[in-house]
């Protein structure tokens, strides 16, 4: 994959010492299995993480806890200040810092593109429909598809759903961005064109946490790269390290299965 | 086998478009539609050839009893005098009654300005262009049926003498029946449905135990349940109206059809629709309204408006609680002696008929147009 890796980080890149998202001791069982094991991940604002491992290694399940689409059972998670736990009005409250983008898009096919874009800001923020309109413009103008507004999803190619997916998200304002392998679906022509927008959402500072195997993405754009094995975090390094010193063994045989190709 | 390398295979490059060519057999037209439809291989040609003669056959004389040969002008005598048409002046010299039922002839106003404001209300919903959709639903959904109450039984305050639920009746009692019914079951339905699937297992299990209990009997069943026992059920000095246990009846067993309906549509919405949503911050009702209902309630309209079809024509079961919907009353006028005639019992089922056939048909027609007009490109 091509990307502009020569592109000098801008300052808006710093991360701060700011901690926006505090994950201590955190399990998840579905049922008796137990999928995610003392989690321990701090993030501070304007991280990029990346976070890699083998299917089924609980990466998913692991965001997903973040904004409440799964629900751990142990330990505690905060974002921005917020305790997740069952008050429901802390978790609409998080998920309005918290935007996110799944690997088959889901956006709403009954609705068109600019709807799509609108519909969060107008129904959760009350924003007049006027304005969420203009947000919307702006945002559909940064991923470059303001032409595609009037549109129906199902009407796109896959690349250009997910830059209105990504548009959607960051309609809402949010303060942190997870992605949920979003270029996975995707044809390989159509890769590009979503990593180009979220290395610009990068170079802006977003505080980014991204599932992908998009190696040449983590080591342009991330700060910290995370190994994921069996459930827990087997290895965390900045991505230099990661990649050409990997620690431990299951680490080596990942890189080494993922990069034979 | 061995490859033979040294033949010097080189690679194929093609230079240059092909030019389109037309299909090798003509596809469009008449003739070829003909061709591939009715007489696609021998058995389809048999098909088309049996059926052709069966219309053949059967047409000619149904047109001719219906129209050619049917008396439209004149009495009784003229019906008896031609015993192989149809009687429609049967039909012409009753069609009040079948209408109005034995609603006050006096006061017979009250329905027509109800029955026009209806027809508008339909037509302003259901044609496209028209302006303020949302301000006449409302209007239609609630206060119509508030003012139509009114209208139809009476007010002493309002100057409208009271016309008792009994004097209703004919193609009114119908409509009625009908409209109640769809106006109530499609909402009530959704909540079943929704309530249905609920993880909260006491109400789940609380709607699932509805939902068989109204569909494992039949509406005959509950028509009669509601006007023989459920009275036991009520203090001694209350009474309730016949006809508003009939619609309650009538509305709850379709809700339970409704339900099932619907909830095949949520069961067809992917669980990444839900997680887009929420992870936008939608509360769970606004969730629901605004993504998964619109999309999951389009996927069933096919069942939905046969769910209304199906309701439609159940209303007349009420002719056995001895309520006179528009078949109770021509059944009625049936056996009118003045009328005793062999083609009049014909015309009066026919016409029902037809009039059933066309109501119902027109919700088909419509459900498809709107079918057509949700369709927003490929599924994903
Ligand atoms: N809803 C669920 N119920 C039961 N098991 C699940 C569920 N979702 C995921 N799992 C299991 O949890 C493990 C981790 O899943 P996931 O987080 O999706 O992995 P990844 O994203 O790393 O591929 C997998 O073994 C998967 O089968
Ligand atoms: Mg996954």
């Amino acid at each position: 994959m091509e990307l502009d890796q020569n592109q000098a980080a801008p300052a808006s890149m710093q991360v701060s010492d700011e901690s926006v998202i505090k994950i201590t001791d955190m399990n998840k069982w579905y049922g008796q299995f137990h999928v995610l094991k003392e989690i321990n991940l701090n993030v501070n604002r304007g991280e990029r993480i990346v976070i890699c491992g083998p299917s089924g290694s609980g990466k998913s399940t692991l965001i997903r806890c973040i904004n409440r689409l799964e629900e751990h059972q142990q330990g505690s998670i905060n974002v921005d200040g917020i305790e997740l736990n069952n008050d429901l009005k802390n978790i609409d409250a998080i998920r309005r810092e918290v935007g996110m983008v799944f690997q088959h898009f889901n956006l709403f096919p009954h609705l068109t593109v600019l709807e799509n874009c609108t519909l969060a800001p107008i129904w959760v923020k009350k924003m007049p429909k006027k304005e969420a309109e203009e947000v919307a413009m702006k945002y559909l103008e940064r991923v470059r598809i303001p032409e595609q507004a009037l549109k129906f999803p199902g009407q796109l190619s896959g690349g250009q759903q997910q830059r209105v997916a990504i548009a959607r998200s960051l309609c809402m304002n949010p303060k942190i961005m997870l992605f949920d392998e979003p270029t996975s679906a995707l044809d390989p022509e159509m890769i590009k064109e979503v990593l180009d927008v979220m290395i610009e959402l990068a170079h802006e500072g977003m505080t980014m946490i991204c599932v992908t195997h998009e190696m040449g993405f983590a080591k342009t754009v991330a700060n910290r790269v995370i190994f994921m094995d069996g459930g827990q975090i087997i290895e965390e390094n900045e991505p230099n390290e990661f990649f050409n010193n990997p620690q431990s063994e299951r680490t080596q045989l990942f890189l080494s299965q993922i990069l034979a190709h | 086998m061995a490859m033979d390398n040294s033949t010097g295979y080189s690679g194929v490059v093609n230079s240059g478009d092909l030019p389109d060519k037309p299909a090798p057999i003509k596809t469009d037209g008449v003739g070829p539609w003909i061709r591939d439809n009715l007489f696609n291989g021998a058995f389809n040609s048999i098909l088309t050839i049996s059926s052709l003669l069966l219309v053949l056959y059967t047409l000619p004389s149904a047109l001719n009893w219906l129209i050619f040969n049917a008396v439209w002008t004149g009495g009784s005598d003229a019906c008896r005098a031609n015993p192989d048409g149809a009687c429609w002046t049967f039909v012409t010299s009753r069609w009040e009654q079948f209408l109005y039922g034995f609603y006050e002839k006096s006061e017979r106003w009250r329905i027509d300005i109800l029955l026009v404001i209806l027809a508008v209300g339909i037509a302003w919903l259901a044609w496209e262009r028209t302006p303020g959709k949302k301000l006449m639903a409302f209007f239609m959904l609630v206060i119509y049926p508030i003012f139509a109450f009114f209208m139809m039984y009476g007010n002493e305050a309002m100057g409208l003498p009271i016309v008792e639920t009994p004097q209703w009746g004919g193609f009114t009692l119908t409509l009625v029946i009908a409209l109640s019914g769809i106006v109530a079951s499609l909402p009530i339905g959704i909540v079943l449905a929704l309530g249905r699937r609920s993880e909260m297992r006491i109400i789940s299990l609380l709607c699932t135990i509805f939902i068989e209990f109204w569909r494992g009997i039949p509406l005959v069943a509950v028509l009669f349940m509601a006007t023989i026992m459920f009275p036991l059920f009520l203090p001694a000095g209350v009474t309730f109206d016949q006809l508003l246990r009939a619609v309650i009846g009538v509305a709850l067993f379709a809700s339970a059809y409704m339900a099932e309906v619907v909830r095949g549509g949520l069961q067809a919405i992917p669980k990444g629709q839900y997680e887009g949503a929420m992870a936008l911050g939608l509360p769970f009702w606004k969730m629901m309204r605004l993504i998964i209902l619109p999309q999951a309630l389009k996927i069933v309209i096919p069942g939905i408006v046969n769910t209304f079809i199906g309701l439609f024509k159940d209303t007349t079961l009420v002719l056995i609680i001895a309520l006179f919907d528009l078949l109770g009353i021509v059944q009625a006028s049936i056996a009118d002696p003045n009328w005793s005639i062999k083609s009049v019992p014909y015309t009066g089922y026919a016409f029902v008929a037809i009039v059933f056939w066309i109501c119902c048909y027109s919700m088909a027609l419509y459900s498809r147009y709107i079918e057509d007009k949700l369709h927003t490109g490929h599924k994903r």
